[in-house]
Parts: structure tokens; C-alpha cells; sequence
């Protein structure tokens, strides 16, 4: 369910700790002016975008495939493994795929004769293999640039890696950087950006020079810079690009504060002696949400984009690690195996394509504005 | 409006020191300082290891020489201060490649390098904004729903793949040889040729460069376009214009795209460092000798002091398109300048 999680991922602050205020179950709608304190409870909001949501069948194809997505992540040793689900050998029955998960936990051991073999040689074994029977990281020296066929579903690459292996596995990458790098430049972006547009004068000056500083620096520069310098680990480059990359959302932020701030509902509430917090994150972020959540979409496919060039150069990614980045980068130096180049290339591009249907689906739901449109 | 000119411009002066603040103190994170890396590189990166005592002396004074030479040997912000200074003159010094002045490396890339960008930033703005406005107009409507189906589309196509399947498909190897691989221009370009065969051999090899530098910034603009597009259709003055009996396209062209360009003007400087980004790989991808392809080398090489040199210079190049947005945006926008005054 990983949109659910951007959902809420970027919604947190407008439902923040159980406050005092009344009114609950109200219906979102209607221009900013009609709406001083969108208090509906979390349910009945997300409920009706939901079903707005729902009506829109090309964003909901786009939801459905980051759940696809999400479920490969979650199911890949399940579904390209060099084990089988299910292995009858010398008497025994064995389940290595289950197995395989204890010894990583440090719960369970391999038994002796099935410690380091190769499951597909086992004389006189009856075994259930996966789908694709093979891990990103099988080599096979005799098997180099197969083309697509039924025993490589996806051709091999210069190793003889299977691709179809190596793209499912992959999916874990994109899947987690989405995550990891967004959910830090939200929280970075959203705070400075309420701070700066909702108090205005210094703090707005010094958090726009920051922002200034932030956009005048070459990101993707800078970050292959880091990467370069540091050891490549991928949950590194994902903290990178996370803290490189709030600035847009900053500024929607701010931007929007700034223009809300300004409304008579706010002065009201500013003058019923409500708290500023409770102002920023209860009375204006909730309305300042529609280009806020865009921009968050955007940049988890951002985030996926940036990450797929980074291992398409071959920085800041362990050499070992397969990724969907590094399988179309051996596609740019061999022209002749067009599979290393169609295949990895058209996975990143469906998932940024779905989750930017995602977003926009939620963009025509979420703004009012747009709603009266239609 | 002069006045908000020099404001931005003192502006300029903090933004430009942070900037250059952050890349110094990244350079800082390479283990050891210059003086060893250069040491290493000179020993052919062997870092010293396995060379005999005598040697190792020899090292050993030859990196204290060159901790005195560099400043090493100060604190960090006298270090700072002084690659500062020599900012100023355009002193970035060697490279530790090849030991050639590092400016020299870089001046004649540049020119590659912006011509590149100039002509994906006209290309971006000149299909993205009639095609906002076109898909703003005619909300909902079958050719609306396919503009932003095809923007979506071409937004989320990644550039690496982009390249890479041009490469694979329309620049020779086993399929179409309808552009060139690689490089500006052919290899038996000579100076004598008309002028007319120059631009048409220039033409060939830049189109795909361009064109891929441009594609996701002229789908992404063409989105906020129509989006900023239907904020301002949505407001009370444009309902009023038609109250009064304004034809829909007076309406339209004067009051409404007027409102919804100022946010445009904004993203020329967000567009800008993305572009920089994006000439890292293109120009890597089609072996384009600009800085793009200078810093990557730069960065697989550790060659430092270059990598630096590259990064202020972008983010002065960056610093400057911000600046003509933000004068820019002041010009459709008296508001803005006004407003900052009063402050």
C-alpha cells in the first residue's frame, strides 16, 4: 500500500495531535474562504478523496501499478531466486526460499548437505523453482548477452545475469529511494517553508537566501560529487538526494503561506489569540496542501529519476549491487544487446509515469478550485 | 526598480558565499587533504603504500612543501579566505590530472556548455507556453486530456534511457544511423566550408543533444503553465472581464496569461541547474567535450581542485540566471519590487 503512504506521508501536519476543536466529519469543500477550519477527521477526508479519486481511471491505473510495483519489492525473492519454494531431496522435504529468510535472521542453520549447492544440480531432487529461477547476482561466464528467450524471459547481460532477475530485484532500489530521500526533503521542506512564508520579515530573508543557496547549487553536481567521495552505499545516496532535494517543496510551502496568511480567516484566528503553530499547521497548511502534494509526487519520481542517473553513471551505487540504473548503463556500451537498453529504462519510466498519475489524480481531487472546474 | 537591482545584487553576495562555503567544506569530506591526494597521484595513486623508508622521507617533505604552498597548514577559514582570493583572479589552480592550469581546462568548455543549454531553455519556453495556455483553455477537452497525457509521459521519461535508446536505435549500431553518436561535429569538418554546411553540420549533431535536454523541462513547464493557467481563470477579475463584455481572447492573452507567466519566470531558475545536471549525462552519453562531461571525468579522476572550479562556475552561471529571473519577474510584476522596498 505504498500510496497510502504517500498520502499520509504528506498529510501528517494537517491532522496533528487530538486538539480541541469540535467539528468533525465535515466535508471538504468549497473555496478557502468557506473553509477557516477544515477539521474533518482523518477517515472521512481521506475517504472522500478516495472516492473522488477513484473516478478518475487513469490515475487510479497509475496507483495500481505502484502497488504492483511495491509488491514485487516486497515479494522478489519470492519471484527470482535461485532457490525453490519447495525442494524434495534424499528423503526430505525442505522449503529453502522460508528457509533462506531464517538463516538471515540468525534463527535457523542450513542443513550440511544443502549448505552452499547449487539447488538446480541436486541429484534425484524433486524441487519447485520460482518463476525465474535465477538471482541478480548468478554469474554465468558461458551465457553473455543471451537474447530475450524462455529461459532468460529478459535476455543475460555481459555476465550472463539474467535481467528479468536483476529488474525485479532492482525494484527494491526505486521502490525504498522514493521513501527514504522524499520523506526527509518533506519534513525539511514543509517546516522551513511554513516558518518562512508564515513569519515573514528575517526569518522569510534568511530561509530565502538558504533556499537561493540551495537552488544556485548544481544539485546533481554536487551529488555526484558526494558520491564519489564517500563509499558508495545506497542508503547514503538516498539521504543525499533527500537533503538536496527539499527546496521545491520549500518554496510551494512558503509560497502558498504566503498568500493564505493574508486572508481574513487567519487574521481571525490570529486574533482569537489561537497559537501560531495551530495557525500554520492546522488553519493553513491543510489549504496550502494541493500544490504542496505535487510537489511531493513529483519528487519521489524525482527522487527514483535521480537516483537511476546516479547508477547509470556508476557512482555512489556498490559495483555488486544490481540496479535498474546499471543494467541500462551496460545498454549504452553494447548497441547491439538492445534488451540491456529497452527493457530497465521502460520500468523507470512506467513507475515515475504511475506515481505522476498518482499525484496528479490527487492535485484534481484535493483542489477545490479545480473541483468547480469540472 | 534600481533600487531593487542593487538589492538583489547584495543579495547576491551571501547566497554566492554559502554556495561556495558548501562545496569547500564538501571538498574537505575526500579522505586526506590535497597535498596527500596529489602525492598519491603522483606515485600513481599507489597512496605511498609499499615504498621504502628512504622514499617515504622524501614524501614526506615533499607533502610538508606542499602543505605550505596550498595553505594547508593554516586553519580552515584562512584556507577558505584565501581560495577565495584567488577565486577572484580566476586562480583555481592545477589539476592534479595533468597539472595544466585548471581555468584554462574550463574556459574552453564553456562556450560548448552554454550554447548547449541557450538553445534547450528558447526550445523549452517556446513549445511549453502555447501549449499550457491551449491546454488551460480547453480544460477537460479531448485535445487537453492528450497534451497532458503526453506531457506526463515525456516528463517521466528518464534522460538515461532517453540517451540511451537514441544511441542504441538512431545513431548507427545495429539499427537506424539517422544522427551521430558522439561529438559536435564531423570529423573531417574543415574551416573552409560554406557557412550553410557549418550550421547544417552543427544542426545534425546538436539536435538530439538539445532536444534531450529539453524534453522533461518543456513537459514540466507546460504542466505549471496550465496549472497557473486555471489558478488565475478561477479568480474573480477574469469572471468580471467577461461581465464585461471582453472578447474571450482579450481576455485570455491580456488578462489572464499576464497573471499566470510570473510563476514561469520563477522556474527559468530552477530549470537552470537541472539543465547542468542533465549535461552531465548527455554530454557524457554523446561524448560532448563541455563541462558536463570535464566533471564527470574530473570526479572518477578525484581530480579536486578542478571538481571545485566546476562547481563554482556552475553555480555562478546558476547565480546569474537567478538573478535575470528574479529582475525579470520585478518587470511583469511591479508588485514585487514595491513591495521589497517597503520592507
Amino acid at each position: 500500500m505504498s500510496s497510502k503512504q504517500i498520502q499520509t506521508g504528506s498529510v501528517t501536519p494537517v491532522n496533528p495531535p487530538p486538539s480541541s476543536s469540535p467539528a468533525t466529519g465535515e466535508k471538504r469543500g468549497g473555496g478557502i474562504e468557506s473553509s477557516p477550519a477544515p477539521a474533518a477527521s482523518a477517515e472521512g477526508l481521506w475517504l472522500n478523496v478516495w472516492k473522488e479519486f477513484r473516478r478518475n481511471p487513469i490515475a487510479l491505473a497509475g496507483f495500481y501499478a505502484v502497488c504492483v510495483l511495491a509488491l514485487t519489492a516486497l515479494l522478489a525473492d519470492f519471484l527470482a531466486n535461485d532457490k525453490p519454494y519447495y525442494l524434495s531431496y534424499r528423503g526430505k522435504t525442505y522449503f529453502p526460499i522460508f528457509r533462506s529468510y531464517l538463516v538471515g535472521a540468525r534463527l535457523g542453520q542450513w542443513p550440511p548437505e544443502l549448505l552452499n549447492v547449487d539447488f538446480k544440480k541436486l541429484e534425484g531432487a524433486k524441487a519447485f523453482f520460482p518463476p525465474i529461477p535465477y538471482r541478480p547476482s548468478n554469474i554465468d561466464l558461458f551465457a553473455p548477452y543471451e537474447t530475450p528467450s524462455k529461459a532468460h524471459w529478459l535476455g543475460t547481460d555481459k555476465l550472463g545475469r539474467d535481467v528479468m532477475a536483476g529488474m525485479i530485484h532492482g525494484s527494491r532500489v526505486s521502490l525504498s529511494i522514493g521513501f527514504v530521500a522524499v520523506g526527509i526533503a518533506v519534513i525539511i521542506g514543509v517546516i522551513l517553508g511554513a516558518l518562512a512564508g508564515y513569519f515573514g520579515s528575517w526569518i522569510d530573508l534568511t530561509v530565502s537566501r538558504l533556499f537561493e543557496i540551495m537552488l544556485s547549487i548544481p544539485t546533481f553536481f554536487l551529488l555526484i560529487t558526494i558520491a564519489a567521495l564517500l563509499p558508495p552505499s545506497i542508503f547514503l545516496t538516498m539521504t543525499i538526494i533527500g537533503l538536496t532535494s527539499w527546496v521545491g517543496i520549500a518554496r510551494f510551502t512558503r509560497n502558498e503561506f504566503l498568500k493564505i496568511r493574508n486572508l481574513d480567516y487567519v487574521t481571525a484566528a490570529i486574533a482569537l489569540g489561537v497559537s501560531n503553530r495551530k495557525v500554520m499547521f492546522q488553519h493553513i497548511l491543510p489549504n496550502a496542501l494541493a500544490p504542496v502534494i505535487v510537489s511531493v509526487v513529483l519528487g519521489i519520481a524525482g527522487a527514483i529519476l535521480v537516483e537511476s542517473s546516479l547508477s547509470f553513471l556508476g557512482i555512489g551505487v556498490p559495483a555488486e549491487l544490481v540496479t535498474w540504473g546499471s543494467i541500462l548503463h551496460e545498454g549504452s556500451s553494447a548497441t547491439f544487446a538492445w534488451w540491456l537498453a529497452v527493457f530497465p529504462g521502460a520500468a523507470i519510466f512506467i513507475t515515475v509515469l504511475s506515481y505522476y498519475l498518482v499525484g496528479e489524480g490527487l492535485r484534481e481531487v484535493l483542489d477545490p478550485r479545480l473541483r468547480g472546474l469540472r | 526598480m534600481a533600487s531593487y537591482t542593487l538589492q538583489r545584487l547584495l543579495l547576491l553576495i551571501p547566497t554566492f558565499i554559502g554556495v561556495t562555503l558548501i562545496g569547500f567544506l564538501v571538498m574537505r569530506l575526500a579522505p586526506g587533504d590535497p597535498a596527500q591526494l596529489r602525492a598519491a597521484g603522483g606515485l600513481g595513486g599507489a597512496g605511498g603504500a609499499g615504498i621504502s623508508l628512504q622514499k617515504r622521507g622524501v614524501v614526506d617533505q615533499a607533502l610538508a612543501q606542499w602543505r605550505a604552498q596550498f595553505g594547508l597548514d593554516r586553519p580552515l577559514h584562512v584556507q577558505y579566505a584565501i581560495w577565495l582570493k584567488n577565486l577572484c583572479t580566476f586562480n583555481f589552480g592545477d589539476s592534479f590530472k595533468d597539472n595544466q592550469p585548471v581555468w584554462s581546462k574550463i574556459r574552453d568548455r564553456v562556450p560548448v556548455t552554454v550554447r548547449l543549454n541557450v538553445l534547450s531553455i528558447l526550445l523549452v519556453y517556446v513549445v511549453a507556453i502555447p501549449l499550457g495556455i491551449y491546454s488551460a483553455t480547453h480544460v477537460n477537452s479531448l485535445a487537453d486530456r492528450v497534451t497532458t497525457l503526453a506531457a506526463f509521459v515525456l516528463f517521466a521519461v528518464p534522460l538515461v534511457w532517453a540517451a540511451t535508446m537514441a544511441i542504441v536505435f538512431v545513431c548507427g549500431g545495429d539499427f537506424l544511423y539517422l544522427f551521430p553518436p558522439a561529438g559536435l561535429e564531423s570529423l573531417d569538418f574543415a574551416s573552409d566550408w560554406s557557412l550553410w554546411k557549418k550550421l547544417k553540420d552543427q544542426a545534425w549533431h546538436l539536435f538530439l543533444p538539445v532536444v534531450l535536454l529539453s524534453y522533461d523541462g518543456f513537459a514540466g513547464l507546460s504542466r505549471y503553465m496550465r496549472s497557473s493557467m486555471l489558478d488565475v481563470l478561477g479568480q474573480d477579475f477574469v469572471q468580471v472581464a467577461r461581465a464585461k463584455g471582453l472578447a474571450e481572447r482579450v481576455v485570455i492573452l491580456k488578462h489572464v496569461l499576464r497573471n499566470s507567466l510570473i510563476p514561469q519566470v520563477t522556474i527559468l531558475a530552477s530549470i537552470l541547474p537541472g539543465l547542468i545536471g542533465g549535461s552531465v549525462i548527455i554530454e557524457t552519453i554523446f561524448s560532448i567535450p563541455g563541462l558536463g562531461q570535464l566533471g564527470y571525468e574530473s570526479v572518477l579522476a578525484r581530480d579536486y581542485p578542478t571538481v571545485m572550479a566546476l562547481f563554482t562556475v556552475s553555480a555562478i552561471l546558476t547565480l546569474i540566471g537567478i538573478l535575470i529571473s528574479d529582475l525579470l519577474l520585478a518587470a511583469v510584476d511591479p508588485r514585487i519590487a514595491f513591495g521589497r522596498r517597503q520592507q
